[in-house]
């Protein structure tokens, strides 16, 4: 592989690791923030890695951060209170429980094979029709969780899950992840995919069988998804399923428009600013003190959030970033 | 459960589905509108009607007149505004990104009424003044709401005040050939800020109307008034077939109806996993007609 472009994977991985250090130097009430900005970009790079790779739009992506959230985080409730606080459950989810290692990789295997299931019959759509469709996904998906108590707490807030997710497991998730989507990209598969981006018609004039190309980024992005879905699992300890369903979805696909949609870059830098932007209003609608004393309503964070993704959109529509690779030189 | 389904659809049931479907018809034919002349699919149109109820819970002290005229005024304010300042400039983006950027004012609009409605510490606002509306009146035994006859009718005629409007005037002529083909229909003199405004406004009056109707039915106004329906009817609208209007009022109506026939048959504890059943079948309707259910005569590829 050129120098050129090793860059292109690098320079995300200078960020999130820049995000992980510094986390280690700021006050513990501040930690959670750093690390919620890399579980972000875990999250986001996963969303691009088949909405940037294939121009096919997907309001589904949330399931599979959700199935990997619940899954990892049911499984790694202490067997003594499991019994206790989720008598419901299926015997095998309810009886046996896994390290956190493994925990993490069971849920990127739920995403992906969640993703493949899902995405065999879907990915034969495109434009408006898959929108609508992944979004019927994710509303599945979020009615079963909330009302299918043998496979998950139902409509309480899951809660007893270790915390695991420190600065370390932060960064090398979110490095994981940017490293897979980077691969991915740069592989056969990737750019047969991106090729159909750009021209569907001739992407299939040359041999690229579309529906493949983009199921196999539809299983990537769920088993990366999975993933992060498990690393916000542990770090939060806790979880309901209305903490990964329309806000969430929002935030991320407002992270991935402000970074810039077609670009690894794009994905990393939207999710890292939109974060720092996010995390400085919901201080500031506690009040909070940067020369002038700052007292924002509860609210405000997402009417800004929703007014800069629009003005992005109209102005910028290519993102930060322009939806290029980052280059040293241009 | 197809038999015991059958068995307790009783005529409230239906009236009550077809009210239902009236309303969402209503909705249908407002998004379908905007999509037919800016291939915009409105995320936001939910908001609208929001607003709407929130001008009705805010005035409801007033004269129940004057506070529907509020409501006109508001939305079809709010419509126009949101037009100038969003549609506009993302004219000729792709379809994507307008849904994208659309899903960020929903957001944004929803956010700045939980900021106006939470100033007395409260979330939602009861709209009292025209909650009236709502009593039944007993028609051959069968107990109709007042709300569900006016929605009939209104829906009726505004459908069919629309399909006059659409078919027999020059501004009507302009924009289904817009709807069309708007790059010739340009071309032949046809002006585009005209006729994307008229379409605009056409919606906004449409989304006040609901308004309404939605808020005798349920005067209770949060942030997310009317989210619920707009994503159904959205859904709704593209299994129906989004590239015509008629397909697309059908395909409000029909998720209305239905919705409304299984809610009101079912009991509660059985309707828990219906929201699956409904998306799983959205999907399977997407998957074997692409172009809508109602769709005929087109392929759901293009060719090159």
């Amino acid at each position: 592989m050129r120098r050129l472009d090793l860059q292109q994977v690098i320079a995300p991985a200078i960020l999130v690791v820049a995000v992980g250090i510094g986390s280690t130097y700021v006050s513990s009430s501040n930690e959670i923030y750093f690390l919620n900005a890399l579980v972000s970009v875990a999250i986001v790079v996963a969303i691009y890695v088949f909405i940037g790779n294939s121009g096919v739009l997907s309001f589904g992506q949330m399931s599979f951060v959700a199935v990997g959230a619940f899954l990892a985080g049911i499984m790694t409730i202490p067997l003594e209170s499991k019994t206790g606080v989720l008598p419901e459950l299926f015997p095998i989810l309810r009886d046996h429980t896994v390290g956190n290692l493994a925990s993490l990789l069971l849920a990127a295997a739920a995403g992906g094979l969640f993703a493949l299931v899902v995405g065999l019959p879907l990915m034969r759509l495109s434009g408006l029709a898959a929108g609508i469709a992944t979004f019927a996904v994710l509303e599945v998906t979020h009615n079963i969780l909330r009302e299918w108590t043998k496979i998950g707490p139902g409509a309480t807030t899951l809660s007893l899950v270790p915390e695991t997710t420190d600065a370390v497991q932060a960064t090398v998730g979110a490095l994981v992840v940017v490293a897979a989507a980077f691969v991915y990209q740069r592989s056969r598969l990737g750019r047969r995919l991106r090729a159909s981006r750009e021209d569907p018609a001739a992407a299939r004039g040359v041999g690229v069988n579309v529906h493949r190309e983009r199921l196999w980024a539809f299983v990537v992005s769920g088993a990366l998804a999975g993933l992060a879905g498990a690393m916000l699992v542990h770090l939060l300890g806790s979880i309901t399923t209305e903490q990964v369903y329309l806000e969430l979805t929002f935030l991320t696909l407002a992270m991935l428009v402000i970074g810039g949609l077609t670009s690894l870059w794009g994905a990393v830098v939207g999710a890292l600013v939109v974060s720092a932007l996010d995390s400085f209003l919901i201080e500031a609608e506690q009040g909070v003190d940067v020369g002038i004393s700052l007292d924002l309503p509860q609210g405000t964070r997402l009417i800004i959030l929703g007014a800069i993704m629009a003005l992005m959109l109209i102005f910028r529509p290519s993102g930060l970033t322009g939806g290029r690779e980052f280059r040293l030189v241009r | 459960m197809t038999g015991t389904l059958f068995a307790v659809v009783d005529a409230q049931t239906l009236a009550d589905a077809v009210g239902l479907g009236a309303v969402y018809a209503l909705m249908a034919v407002g998004i379908g509108l905007v999509f037919g002349v800016l291939r915009l699919v409105n995320f936001a149109y939910g908001q609208l009607v929001m607003a709407g109820a929130y001008t009705l819970a805010f005035t409801a002290h007033w004269r129940v007149v004057w506070s529907i005229v509020a409501c006109f005024l508001v939305v079809v304010a709010l419509s126009l505004v949101m037009d100038r300042v969003v549609f506009r400039p993302l004219r000729g983006a792709s379809p994507a990104v307008m849904l994208v950027a659309t899903f960020a004012i929903a957001f944004m609009l929803q956010a700045i009424a939980l900021l106006v409605d939470i100033r007395d510490n409260t979330i939602g606002e009861i709209a009292t003044s025209i909650a009236p509306l709502n009593q039944p009146t007993t028609i051959h035994g069968v107990d109709v709401r007042k709300v569900t006859i006016v929605a009939v009718v209104v829906a009726a005629a505004a459908l069919g005040l629309l399909a006059l409007l659409l078919m027999r005037t020059t501004i009507g002529l302009h924009m289904r050939a817009a709807a069309t083909d708007f790059g010739t229909a340009r071309l032949l003199g046809v002006r585009a800020n005209r006729v994307i405004g008229f379409a605009v406004l056409l919606s906004g009056i449409l989304a006040a109307i609901v308004a309404v109707i939605l808020t005798v039915q349920f005067p209770f106004v949060g942030p997310d008034f009317a989210l619920r329906d707009t994503i159904v009817v959205l859904v709704g609208v593209v299994v129906g077939g989004i590239d015509r209007l008629w397909t697309a009022t059908l395909g409000g109506f029909a998720i209305g109806f239905t919705t409304g026939v299984i809610y009101g048959a079912l009991p509660t504890e059985q309707t828990v996993f219906l929201p699956s059943v409904v998306f799983a079948l959205v999907i399977l309707v997407l998957l074997i007609r692409p172009a809508g259910l109602f769709a005929w005569g087109r392929g759901p590829v293009e060719r090159v």
